[in-house]
């Protein structure tokens, strides 16, 4: 799929572009989010600006509390920016004047330590979505739901509470719960920080294979680069706390990947050239001893 | 109508918030309903339902500043204070030793805890009867009933509170090489303190309320007195308001005891904050 | 969500230190239980897991124990302080007899009148705390705005016993019934309004934002987020509700009012029938114990998702 976006100049401005920007793209331009009162705040986004290209998976790595979190909170309308603007297919979503987003059923989380509802059934909360924007009906939502679950992979625990499935399965639930709102960019926020790495390689593998059934705009947050390297066509590398991005890649590789391709020559390459930067942000989140989340 | 914010812009005072005054002005309403209401007879013609027999609050503060400065007041305050720390103290004295032992020890607690839950739902008030004929004056047996009172709280909150002290750190401990006792006091003892806290803070109230029932019952109640001599503090004294007539003291001793119960409350959160000063943001 | 420690069990925020639980570790469920199992046969499980462990016949050793000592310092060794006090078999054969001597016993029509009056008493005093604490409690701590306004007056209000009210509602309202119900009111109704509050303020943000990332207006986020989050800690704030309302009751029917359990010790004290004071306080106990089980009973199977992922040790 050809990218619209151009690569960054090292200064965070743009290159002039001719394409407009198509579903589910987003364009971060000057973000700022200052915590706390004029002057004497955390300063948490330091002047982002970069894009993320419709249909393809955008991973942005940085140290804990670095402030990607914010970035996503912002695109999703539960913070609000201080200064800058963010565009969903060139409408703004937050910028002067409206400093924060509307969340809306066009721009889906998922949660880092999960957001299934407890005291509702895996069927009903992929159902959920739908039936409360009142698009389908009751039955239709539902028959729609067990439908998506079954293509999953999750036929079976549709009755079942949150709390007495897996983790790994929980996850991959909540993916599904958003997708049936079609939505135009899926925001992950760290989703597999708490898994192990094996449930983590095939949660890769499974949110692979829903991309490439759906083509919907992924953009992930990590920790993790090699998950980034591995998921991602474009990986934007943060500063540590307050974030700037520092270095911006596409990834060549070709899709459709699986696991086979951790071990290629250019994965390793693109381990290389990232590998270095990444440490070094991670030294100084350690010297300044960035609190865990 | 935003009146919160209205009044914070009109003072200009930005120290305390916006929702500072939205409480007061609540509270401004509620007083102003409550002296319409008091006052409805005589200012509309009509009643209102129940507030009207209630003495007004323009009454209630004259006949408290009157009452601060007699001395037999303040003997009652004193009076159901001394019978609040006695309670509460022999509460905590008894409480946290068999609470902790409760959960420490599961033989001890298979034992002791079913007898324990048994007597539990029995209303403390309900041992008013018994705790006098067991005991040999009035003053204990109000006392015995007051332990009760904050007793079962305390020894819940502290069982609740032992057993949710993680494992791993038991486990840390004991790699570390700690001794049985090293671990009960370092690991659970300071593991249980927040508990503690809660279950004093909740207990502290519950005496409280037992120590006005207590002196209301035994000096007077509908079914006959229960003892005659002792008598005083803050129940007593709405009860003796109440059969005077004098409905303007009733409030005043009302009040009297809500602020003193809420001091007592806010005394014992703040040493437990002084005391567990790892729970502290920041 | 890395793993519980194995004996806690509880993945869900446990709200409340007062609830007494058998203390079932996940390693007691052997693996053949399916976890698609029905409530019931969790329950069949766990009862016959409780009877193999050692705890039942610690339990008889309390209570023999308890009673044990309670007859013999009566009855046996006649203690100083403990002679005037009724002693168990008194106490046992008053209960049980068809023609006791202080007139209260099982058999005897009165003691039900008693049982059913303060039962009524409470039933109402609870509805009304529920029917108005919970809404009131879900609603401060949904708005903001609305707790500002509010809070501070509950707040004032709060501090003030129970029965110090008493004389202030026997002058508000007439009647003997009425003051008392509305004091037992007053107490439920705090406890209730406060823990529905905490309950809704214990809602994990991420579970509204993702209501709202879904399409849900606010009235939906309160009615299928709120509402359902708050529970555990609404039926908590029940618990404590019944167990406050009985307190207060009791106060109450010894102050003022007719019949009524609280009425019985106290008139039983007066007119010097010390076995039915034991009768009242025994009976008080059973009626406690039930009517907080029945409501633990409700809460359980009202939130059957929290239950069942109790029984499975939650994280898996």
């Amino acid at each position: 799929m050809k990218t619209s976006s151009p690569i960054l100049a090292p200064n965070g401005k743009p290159v002039a572009r001719s394409e407009p920007v198509r579903k589910g793209g987003v364009r971060i331009v000057d973000a700022v989010k200052m915590y706390g009162a004029q002057g004497s705040g955390i300063l948490a986004v330091d002047h982002c600006t970069f894009d993320v290209p419709p249909g393809e998976i955008t991973v942005v790595v940085g140290p804990s509390g670095c402030g990607k979190t914010t970035l996503l909170n912002a695109i999703a309308g539960f913070h609000s920016l201080s200064s800058g603007s963010i565009y969903l297919d060139d409408e703004m979503l937050c910028g002067p004047g409206k400093l924060k987003a509307e969340p809306g059923p066009d721009r889906i989380v998922v949660f880092q330590n999960g957001a299934l509802f407890p005291w509702k059934t895996n069927i009903e909360n992929v159902a959920f979505g739908p039936i409360m924007q009142g698009k389908i009906g009751r039955v239709e939502a539902y028959e729609k739901a067990r439908d998506i679950m079954a293509d999953a992979g999750l036929r079976g625990v549709e009755n079942n509470y949150p709390g007495e499935i897996s983790s790994g399965v929980r996850r991959r639930v909540e993916i599904v719960r958003a997708l049936m709102n079609d939505p135009k960019i899926l925001l992950l926020d760290e989703p597999y920080r708490a898994l192990d790495s094996l449930t983590k390689s095939v949660m890769h593998e499974a949110l692979l294979d829903i991309f490439y059934k759906n083509r919907v705009t992924i953009f992930f947050i990590t920790h993790d680069l090699e998950e980034a390297i591995f998921l991602g066509h474009r990986v934007v590398i943060m500063t540590t706390r307050p974030c700037k991005p520092k270095k911006i890649l596409d990834i060549d590789i070709p899709h459709p990947r699986n696991y086979g391709v951790l071990t290629t020559k250019r994965f390793r390459e693109f381990m290389d050239e990232t590998a270095a930067a990444v440490h070094e942000e991670a030294i100084k989140a350690f010297a300044t001893g960035e609190m865990e989340r | 109508m935003n009146w919160g914010s209205t009044i914070a812009i009109k003072t200009g005072s930005f120290i305390v918030g916006e929702d500072f005054w939205r409480g007061v002005v609540a509270v401004i309403v509620f007083l102003l309903f409550w002296e319409t209401g008091s006052r409805s007879l005589g200012w509309f013609g009509f009643a209102f339902p129940w507030v009207s027999q209630i003495p007004p609050p323009t009454a209630v503060l004259r006949e408290l500043s009157q009452l601060i400065q007699e001395v037999s007041f303040w003997q009652s305050v004193y009076l159901s204070t001394l019978r609040v720390f006695e309670g509460f103290f022999a509460a905590m004295l008894i409480g946290i030793p068999l609470g902790l032992a409760m959960a420490v020890s599961r033989t001890f607690n298979g034992i002791t805890f079913p007898v324990f839950e048994v007597l539990r739902p029995i209303p403390p008030l309900a041992w008013v009867p018994a705790s006098i004929i067991f005991w040999p004056t009035q003053e204990m047996s109000i006392a015995f009933v007051t332990f009760l009172g904050a007793f079962f709280t305390i020894v819940i909150n502290v069982i609740g509170g032992a057993q949710s002290i993680d494992v791993r750190y038991f486990q840390a401990a004991r790699s570390m090489g700690s001794s049985t006792w090293d671990i009960f006091r370092r690991i659970i003892l300071p593991g249980v303190l927040p508990s503690i806290v809660v279950g004093a803070t909740v207990g502290v109230g519950i005496t409280w309320a037992v120590v006005v029932a207590a002196e209301m019952i035994s000096g007077g109640g509908s079914a006959g007195s229960m003892g005659g001599a002792a008598g005083g503090g803050l129940g007593f004294f709405i009860w003796n308001s109440y059969i005077g007539g004098s409905y303007t003291q009733i409030v005043v001793g009302m009040i009297s005891i809500g602020v003193a119960g809420y001091i007592s409350s806010a005394v014992i959160r703040k040493v437990g904050e002084l005391m567990t000063p790892w729970l502290a943001e920041g | 969500m890395g793993s519980a420690p194995p004996w806690r069990g509880a993945k869900v925020k446990s709200p409340s230190m007062s609830e007494t639980h058998l203390n079932v570790t996940p390693q007691t469920l052997s693996d053949n239980t399916e976890h698609n199992a029905s409530i019931w046969t969790l329950t069949m499980h766990r009862v016959s897991m409780w009877l193999k462990s050692p705890r039942p016949y610690l339990m008889l050793i309390g209570f023999a124990g308890f009673l044990g000592f309670w007859y013999l310092s009566v009855e046996v060794w006649k203690l100083p302080r403990f002679a005037e006090m009724p002693g168990p078999t008194q106490v046992i054969t008053e209960m049980f007899s068809r023609d006791p001597v202080y007139g209260l016993s099982i058999f005897v029509e009165e003691y039900y009148l008693h049982i059913w009056v303060s039962i009524r008493r409470i039933s109402i005093a609870f509805f009304l705390a529920t029917a108005i604490g919970v809404p009131l409690g879900l609603f401060l701590g949904w708005s903001t705005r609305f707790k500002q306004y509010v809070f501070p007056v509950f707040e004032l209000l709060r501090p003030i016993p129970p029965l110090a009210w008493v004389p202030l509602a026997i002058v508000m309202f007439h009647g003997s019934e009425t003051p008392v119900i509305f004091l037992t009111f007053l107490a439920s109704f705090y406890a209730t309004a406060l823990n529905s509050m905490l309950g809704v303020e214990s809602i994990d943000v991420s579970y509204i934002r993702a209501a709202s990332c879904l399409g849900a207006n606010r009235w939906q986020v309160f009615r299928h987020i709120i509402a359902p989050g708050a529970l555990p800690y609404i039926f908590t704030g029940l618990q404590i509700s019944v167990g406050v309302a009985w307190f207060s009751l009791v106060a109450g029917e010894m102050v003022s009012g007719q019949y009524g359990l609280g009425y019985v010790i106290n008139t039983s004290y007066t007119m010097v029938r010390y076995p039915t004071i034991v009768i009242g306080m025994v009976t008080l106990g059973i009626v406690g114990y039930i009517t907080s089980a029945g409501i633990r009973l409700i809460g359980n199977y009202m939130m059957q998702w929290r239950t069942r992922e109790l029984a499975l040790g939650g994280d898996r």
